[in-house]
């Protein structure tokens, strides 16, 4: 018999009603299910840490509450745990906001998990790591340490699935960790099971993005078109004890399961195809195979799993610089003329001011998201006449008055820019920088508390 | 011999991008299974390179999948810094895949779309 995996959410941000159509679907089906969420990018844990220090009360996922409340007393009624990363920075209160909405929902009973040890933040000394990836630009030394989080793996999500947990919080876990424990936990299978956790791993990944496996970030109006694009259903996947797994979708949703939102998401941020790390398995999809089965289902064939890593990867966050943003547009005839003139105007002001940032101009309409800081292909360009052109400017620097002026440098362009020029925006955020180490796996121990909403609350 | 035809690679194949760090990945999967050795011969990692070479591209992995009919391409140093460092609007480089779907292929005339 095989157990279904849900997924809720692939990024904070995503739409807050996806969960709804899947856990109906899950309760439908009658069969034995978990669903997840994956609502935390690469610096999500550092906004959410300055977040907490603001409010050591905040700090976790701000749309958990939205998720949850119209899923959590079905799931808890036809046992169906959910799990997530939704604890960000703040794990704890991440479980006291579920505890509530719990018992608001008449559901005292109901089993909450803190995983704790993703923060080692206080607990290990970064600059004795051998360093993984790094964003160019930084000086650790004297940068400060806003988070630094390892990515743990499905072990103690599988002990909070044990203690009989029907909502598990974590903070900073594996993408494929928020599958592979469920269906650890439903099959037994071995942690040196490679080959089946290469398929939990598979799982994983398909469906940690949410709907990018089911048509989002896909269509293509007029070469891949989709079924209601508006209301995408997330990604369902049927599982097996001997491996088997097959990609879906709840039935009444829009989008598509097939080969190629399948083929798709199994490359998406892959390198070596033979060696996707994560830390419960190697996945190898060198050898995968795809077939469509029926409508909105796809079997996934093929996987190969590799021993472990003996390490674990750390993503550190530090503040970093100030990014400044401003934009103006100009239309209509000689517009093309006008937003070149404007960008070398801009660039011309900063210099005249002396102001220590490094900028970048940008001509939307014309050349932005491909473009070079130098604005190669803008500069290059020579098509047609564009109906419209929004300038954008973009500044970095260290001194944050510099970097406000320099972007006010844009607003300043509504009275001293060309003719016809509006529309003016701009704003000042603090950047967060990354570093990637990796850290032998038991330095980072890991603990499971499992109380009622009731307990919790009283 | 057939007939070819100069087409950009949107009409034949669909790319997603990805990234790490300063890295972008972008998977190329033609709709027509028959067109992957095509693609194989044509979409090389010099080609793929010389895209990006404005943005400061240093190096371009090309992965094969032959039972996917899919590529796997990985560029090395795009991403001005990678997403944190970059003042580019799409740090991560999401649109990058549709500046690869814009290289010409030459394509037999059976093997065209309709």
């Amino acid at each position: 018999m095989s157990f279904l995996v849900g997924n809720g959410g692939g990024f904070s941000g995503d739409r807050v009603d996806a969960p709804i159509p899947v856990v109906r679907s899950l309760v439908a089906r009658g069969l034995p299910a978990a669903l997840f969420f994956e609502t935390l990018g690469e610096r999500t844990v550092a906004l959410a840490q300055l977040e907490r220090r603001r409010d050591p009360e905040l700090g976790y996922e701000p749309m958990l509450e939205r998720l949850l409340e119209p899923i959590l007393a079905d799931c808890f009624r036809h046992r169906i745990p959910i799990l997530g990363n939704f604890g960000a920075a703040n794990p704890p209160a991440a479980a006291r906001l579920v505890a509530r909405l719990a018992l608001r929902l008449g559901l005292p009973e109901l089993k909450i998990a803190t995983i704790s040890g993703d923060d080692v933040s206080t607990s290990i000394a970064l600059d004795q790591l051998p360093v993984h990836e790094a964003d160019d630009s930084i000086d650790t030394k004297s940068a400060r340490l806003v988070a630094a989080n390892a990515y743990i793996g499905a072990e103690p999500l599988v002990d909070a699935l044990r203690q009989g947990a029907d909502v598990v919080v974590a903070g900073r876990t594996s993408d494929p960790a928020l599958a592979i424990a469920p269906l650890v936990h439903h099959f037994g299978w071995a942690f040196d099971d490679w080959q089946r956790l290469a398929v939990g791993a598979a799982c994983g990944h398909l469906l940690e993005c949410g709907s990018q496996v089911t048509g989002g970030v896909f269509w293509d109006p007029g070469f891949k078109d989709i079924p209601d694009p508006a209301n995408i259903g997330f990604p369902i996947a049927e599982v097996t004890a001997e491996g088997g797994l097959i990609i879906t979708k709840p039935e009444d949703t829009g989008g598509i399961v097939d080969l190629r939102t399948v083929k798709e998401q199994l490359l998406y941020e892959l390198h070596d195809p033979a060696r996707y790390i994560t830390p419960d398995v190697v996945l190898d999809i060198s050898g995968c195979t795809v077939e469509q089965v029926g409508k909105d289902r796809v079997v996934v064939r093929g996987l190969a799993g590799h021993p472990r890593p003996e390490t674990l990867k750390v993503t550190a966050c530090f503040e970093g610089t100030w990014l400044g943003e401003g934009e103006v547009s100009v239309a209509g005839p000689n517009a093309l003329a006008r937003a070149r003139a404007t960008a070398d105007v801009l660039l011309q002001r900063l210099k005249l001011r002396a102001l220590p940032v490094r900028p970048r101009v940008d001509l939307i309409g014309i050349a932005s998201v491909l473009d070079s800081d130098d604005g190669a292909l803008w500069r290059g360009y020579n098509g047609p006449e564009p109906p419209e052109v929004r300038i954008r400017l973009a500044v970095e620097g260290a001194d944050r008055d510099a970097v406000d002026q320099a972007a006010r440098e844009v607003l300043a362009l509504l009275c001293c820019g060309t003719a016809g020029t509006g529309g003016a925006r701009w704003r000042l955020t603090p950047r967060i920088l990354t570093r990637s180490y990796l850290v032998l796996r038991e330095r980072v121990p890991t603990g499971v508390k499992v109380r009622t909403a009731a307990e919790m609350v009283a | 011999m057939s007939e070819t035809v100069e087409l950009p690679l949107h009409a034949v194949a669909h790319s997603r991008a990805g990234d790490k760090g300063n890295r972008s990945n972008m998977s190329l999967i033609p709709y027509d299974p028959a067109l992957y050795p095509l693609l194989a011969e044509q979409v090389t990692e010099a080609r793929v390179l010389a895209l990006f070479a404005h943005r400061g591209a240093t190096r371009c992995t090309r992965y094969a999948l032959p039972l996917l009919h899919a590529f796997n391409f990985v560029v090395d140093d795009v991403l001005e810094g990678g997403v944190n460092g970059s003042l580019n609007l799409d740090g991560h480089g999401k649109t990058h895949s549709f500046r690869l779907l814009s290289l010409t292929v030459r394509v037999p005339g059976e093997l065209a779309p309709r």
